[in-house]
């Protein structure tokens, strides 16, 4: 604790505290992917990985706390120094260029995850609330369970996530959310190098490998709504 | 007349240094607490000064025009510092730098006080390094030197091409940590505008803030200036845009004497001026004469492009006059040279001010890779001014002026006539007679500050009792404060119809034309008949936009030429009375096939002018040169 | 050839600014941007008008006086040259010129396009230093220095001190101004023992002076008069972790000796 309010008191520690949330939860969003891409694998095996989770209480609370305390890290210092940064440049420039040299994704960090942030809520209300009224099918997803061997009931994800995503807003918002997230990477992820003083790596290497690890999350998170779109599981539904 | 004693100590040459600071008087570590220092400049005679002064504990009050104690024209230094290291095993020594110093300065210099620039410069080298300047190394991770400026020995440190700037922010590092530890009080934005003399001793300064407006009074048991030369008195120079002679002047109308304002060196290797508006020259540095044949056409008025001009008709000036030295003569020489086939009408560029130095041979003897490898930083800023590419078209260059080795009068201690005062590094006369060697400034700057000032100071602040030190309501304070308000005010006020730009280019087109490279009793004379002219229509026809309660540059400027007009005048009539050429003062009267004649009879020493009044002839105090370990000798490079 | 400038025009820090339009006397192409600054002022001057006031004096590229945001790009359209360095041939006959002043808090305006610049010596003054009394040094070749960290220190040292990497970042980050200092002593073994110390009491300084973070945007990098590279604020950024991991205090303690 002592090392987090020494790193809160300067901009670089917060830097450092951005950079180490920020790994953990790109992890999260690592494991998440693959986890969901047992979709493809059909309903036994995304369903029986559901319920191990499930099944492991602490394992599941421990990460979901602290997940949220990563997120509140991130997204605190974040504020914190966007605050500070706006203060430093309180008249902007009269002929109006954008900053130079500094890519897209560099200028919209804060925006890129704010959005998200608010994707990320909606997301827990969808799925892991399931709150009927976000789903927009006017189904409830309660009602989705499936009987074990030993007949008890446990959540029915795989016909969630094909119902779910046959909205084509909910998939749109979702397919938008997920590509901030994954320009936010593709900046954050070269940023973490450089914050945390990591130089071993050439710094089009560092670049090259967020674009692309950006870019393969995205696909691969994509590829689930897009897949049901187009047809993917519609025995579900029937 | 003022009185002038060098105090050099006695003693033979090699051990005057050490014996001078046995004798030294020291202060008591309680007492220099309660002394303070007034430093006005922080280039690296001023920088390195004032950081240790106070690391001895005196306290310490820096001023500086500049935003920042960073900004001095030290930092624009590029080829790098001398010392007599000897890491080469090349047979150098301090007595060989030192000589080498006093012959290339044609015997003009005093003879006790180069030998510790050549001393000290040793310690130089240490102390920079272990600030973390740095110096290039070589793959063993020992120093590098190179040859420099003629020289036989390589004795000289540098740090890329950019020297002066590493050197200065190491002084100005050390001055940062004492400004940190409250050991230096630093005044950015603060241009000493008169000095306060109190009883005959330098004990203030009166300071305009260029911010505000403000003009205050400064008190302190000594006064040291560090202000740097005053060669843009020519206008068009080298020098920073800032550089000026103002605080040095204005100590000199208070008392203090200026030795040797004629000896002005003008350096080859500049970019020719390319228009009227032209602010700055640009050095080209000197090593590119090591691969570059310098020529002009041998027909006068020869418009053709280089390329077009046959080998047969062009005229290698350098190679023909001085066979053995060729492109390589030393600075005073090749400028001279130039300036001599311009006359002719033989110059080339759209001005005709300007000869080539041309790399064809060199590309074509060592491929353009290898010149790209050596030189490509300076064709870069050479195509950057001018749009041209130097691997396709000969550069063109004409000389510039560069560096003053006259100033105010100094004695062994570096203190003026006026007891108190203390003038370092090129705003003094004392180390490079009448020629300064290349890379021999930087030394000198940083000789002065760290070493030889603070062990010299102590000498006059023991005979002041700090209790005694005047207040800033003494009568000497309010007359300072009040003529330097006024000047301010009546260069407002005035609203004439020209700038002090106009005066200022004016004023740089008189002293180049009569008394730059080449100077002559008529030229002389027809300048000191322009400048009192020039003089009395700046008093009544300068037009000063603006007030005085503000930022206001025009004011800035408006004084700072005041100065130098003053000064113009005060140079004119050093160069009519030195009738002999010696170093960067050259006189046609006095010349041997072309070359300086020195008049050792009547002119070995060193004048010193004592102002008595504007538009009055001042007083020339002379201090003989005496060598008693040296014989003076006729510089020959044929 | 002939522009029209539009040059951000303030009496003081206190009083409004905003911009004036100017349309210039005849230019010459070699001109620098400062000589075309100086002929506008003599003209303004010689219409009874007060000049522009900038900042400059070696216009050679080194003293880091000159500043200026021309078009929006600090020291102007070309990189690694400062504004004095910059030509009017850069620039086209009868375009417009948009003048302002290097933008941050920490620099606050003083007159026109002149801001100040003292917070950058503040930074210095709390630790950019090896401290180390004149006449203690040891001989300079007692302590070798790898060639390539030696050259590598020159890459950092070589900053000019201009402000232009606080002016384009849109953060008003010091970052590449401190991290060029912090890595220049900190990769020679002169600047060791300091190290810790050094890099945690700038940094404190450069927050209290209120310039922003770094987000790794690279604008500073781009219009470095000297092409300083980003790499070293990642070194500084790694020094920075290291103290603070060995717990060094956030700032020198005034009480050392020295005075």
């Amino acid at each position: 604790m002592k090392v987090i309010t020494r790193l809160w008191r300067s901009s670089l520690g917060k830097k450092y505290l951005m950079a180490l949330s920020g790994i953990a939860l790109w992890v999260f969003v690592i494991g998440h992917l693959l986890g969901n891409l047992q979709v493809f694998l059909g309903p036994e095996k995304i369903n029986g990985y559901a319920h191990f989770l499930k099944s492991q209480a602490g394992l599941l609370w421990g990460s979901r706390l602290g997940l949220l305390a990563m997120v509140v890290l991130h997204v605190a210092s974040a504020i914190s120094l966007s605050r500070q940064n706006r203060a430093a440049r309180p008249i902007d420039y009269g002929a109006g260029a954008p900053p130079l040299a500094a890519s897209y994704a560099s200028r919209t960090m804060l925006m890129s995850g704010l959005i998200v942030a608010f994707f990320i809520v909606y997301h827990l209300l969808h799925y892991t609330l399931i709150v009927p009224a976000v789903n927009l099918q006017g189904v409830d997803f309660a009602t989705y369970q499936r009987k074990l061997a030993d007949n008890s009931e446990t959540p029915d994800v795989y016909r969630m996530m094909i119902v779910g995503f046959r909205h084509p807003a909910v998939a749109a918002s979702y397919v938008i959310a997920v590509g901030l997230l994954c320009l936010h990477l593709s900046h954050g992820l070269s940023s973490m190098f450089q914050s945390l003083g990591i130089t071993r790596f050439s710094r089009e290497g560092r670049d090259c490998f967020a674009r692309g690890v950006g870019l393969l999350l995205f696909l691969g998170y994509c590829s689930i709504p897009i897949s049901i779109l187009l047809g993917f599981g519609k025995e579900v539904v029937k | 007349m003022a009185t002038l004693n060098s105090n050099i100590p006695a003693g033979p040459l090699g051990q005057k240094w050490q014996k001078h600071k046995f004798n030294s008087k020291l202060i008591n570590p309680a007492n220099k607490r309660k002394h303070k220092i007034i430093v006005v400049g922080a280039g690296l005679a001023g920088g390195s000064a004032s950081a240790t002064l106070a690391e001895l504990g005196y306290q310490v009050e820096n001023f500086v025009f500049h935003d920042s104690p960073r900004r001095a024209h030290s930092i624009a230094a590029q080829g790098g510092i001398n010392a007599a290291k000897n890491y080469q095993n090349d047979g150098d020594s301090v007595f060989r730098l030192f000589y080498d110093t006093i012959k290339g300065g044609d015997f003009r210099a005093r003879e006790a006080n180069v030998h510790r620039l050549a001393e000290v410069s040793v310690n130089i080298i240490d102390q920079c390094a272990a600030q973390g300047v740095p110096f290039a190394r070589e793959y063993g991770g020992l120093l590098d030197n190179r040859s420099f400026g003629g020289a036989q020995v390589s004795r000289t440190f540098y740090a890329r091409g950019q020297t002066g700037q590493q050197l200065l922010l190491g002084a100005y590092s050390a001055l940062s940590r004492q400004i940190g530890l409250g050991a230096v009080t630093s005044r950015t934005h603060s241009e000493m505008l008169d000095l306060v003399v109190v009883d005959g001793h330098a004990k203030g300064i009166i300071v305009r803030n260029l911010k505000t407006g403000e003009i205050t009074r400064h008190v302190g048991d000594a006064v040291v200036l560090a202000t740097g030369g005053y060669g843009n008195v020519f206008n068009l120079s080298t020098y920073a845009r800032g550089s000026n002679v103002t605080a040095i002047w204005r100590a000199y109308k208070r008392g203090a004497c200026f030795a040797n304002p004629c000896y002005t060196q003008i350096h080859p290797t500049c970019i020719p001026v390319s228009g009227d508006y032209q602010s700055k020259l640009t050095l080209m540095s000197e090593s590119l004469r090591n691969d570059g044949r310098i020529w002009v056409p041998k027909k006068p008025g020869d418009r053709r492009s280089p390329q077009d001009i046959p080998e047969l008709e062009r005229d290698y000036y350098l190679e023909r006059k001085y066979p053995s030295f060729g492109n390589l003569a030393p600075r005073d020489i090749a400028s001279r040279a130039a300036k001599q086939v311009c006359d002719e009408g033989r110059g080339v560029g759209e001005t005709g001010l300007g000869v080539y130095l041309d790399f064809s041979d060199a590309i074509q003897r060592l491929g353009e890779d290898k010149i790209r490898e050596r030189y490509g930083n300076l064709f870069d800023i050479y195509h950057e001014i001018t749009n041209e590419s130097a691997y396709r078209t000969p550069m063109r260059i004409y000389p510039a002026v560069h560096y003053t080795m006259g100033g105010l009068w100094v004695d062994y201690n570096l203190m003026s006539n006026l007891p108190g005062l203390f003038v370092l590094g090129e705003a003094n006369f004392s180390d490079h007679g009448a020629n300064r060697l290349g890379a021999s400034a930087l030394m000198q700057g940083l000789a002065d500050g760290y070493f030889v000032l603070p062990a010299t100071i102590g000498n006059y602040l023991a005979t002041q009792k700090p209790d005694q030190r005047p207040k800033t309501d003494h009568a000497a304070f309010k007359d300072a404060e009040h003529s330097t308000q006024s000047m301010v005010d009546r260069m407002l006020s005035m609203n004439g119809k020209r700038t002090a730009a106009s005066f200022h280019k004016e004023l740089g087109k008189i002293l180049w034309d009569y008394c730059g490279m080449a100077r002559t009793a008529t030229g002389l004379k027809k300048a000191l008949e322009l400048l009192p002219e020039l003089r009395e229509e700046f008093w009544s026809n300068l037009r000063t936009p603006g007030n005085a309660s503000e930022m206001n540059q025009s004011l800035e400027q408006a004084g700072r030429v005041a100065d130098f007009i003053e000064l113009g005048e005060l140079l004119c009539l050093d160069a009519l009375t030195r009738e002999e050429s010696c170093g960067g003062h050259f006189r046609e009267e006095h010349q041997e096939d072309g070359e300086c004649k020195r008049d050792d009879e009547r002119f070995a020493h060193a004048a010193a002018w004592e102002f008595t009044g504007v538009g009055k002839t001042p007083v020339r105090n002379v201090e003989p040169l005496v060598y008693d370990e040296i014989k003076m000798a006729t510089r020959s490079y044929k | 050839m002939k522009v029209r400038l539009k040059v951000w025009r303030q009496k003081n820090a206190e009083s409004p600014g905003g911009f004036e339009t100017y349309d210039t006397p005849d230019l010459n192409s070699n001109m620098s941007f400062l000589e075309m600054l100086d002929v506008v002022n003599e003209d303004l001057a010689g219409r009874g008008q007060e000049p522009i006031a900038f900042d400059h004096d070696c216009r050679e590229g080194i003293c880091g006086t000159c500043s200026l945001v021309i078009n929006g790009k600090p020291h102007g359209p070309h990189r690694k040259v400062a504004t004095c360095q910059t030509y009017m041939r850069s620039f086209k006959d009868g375009e417009t010129i948009v003048v302002e002043p290097f933008r941050a808090k920490p620099f606050p305006l003083i007159r026109d396009l002149v801001v100040d610049r003292k917070s950058f010596d503040r930074i210095i003054q709390s630790g950019g230093f090896i401290s180390v009394r004149t006449g203690s040094a040891p001989d300079a070749n007692s302590t070798p220095v790898p060639k390539i960290h030696s050259d590598l220190a020159m890459d950092a040292a070589q900053c000019i001190g201009c402000g232009a990497c606080v002016a384009a970042c849109k953060n008003a980050s010091a970052m590449l101004f401190v991290s060029a200092k912090v890595s220049h002593l900190g990769l020679l073994p002169q600047g060791q023992p300091e190290r810790d110390r050094r890099v945690m009491a700038m940094v404190t300084t450069m927050d209290e002076e209120g310039f922003g973070s770094c987000t790794v945007t690279g604008s500073c990098e781009a219009v470095c008069p000297k092409a300083i590279s980003l790499d070293f604020i990642a070194r500084m950024n790694r020094d920075y972790g290291v103290a603070l991991i060995k717990g060094e205090p956030r700032r020198n303690q005034a009480s050392e000796g020295g005075a």
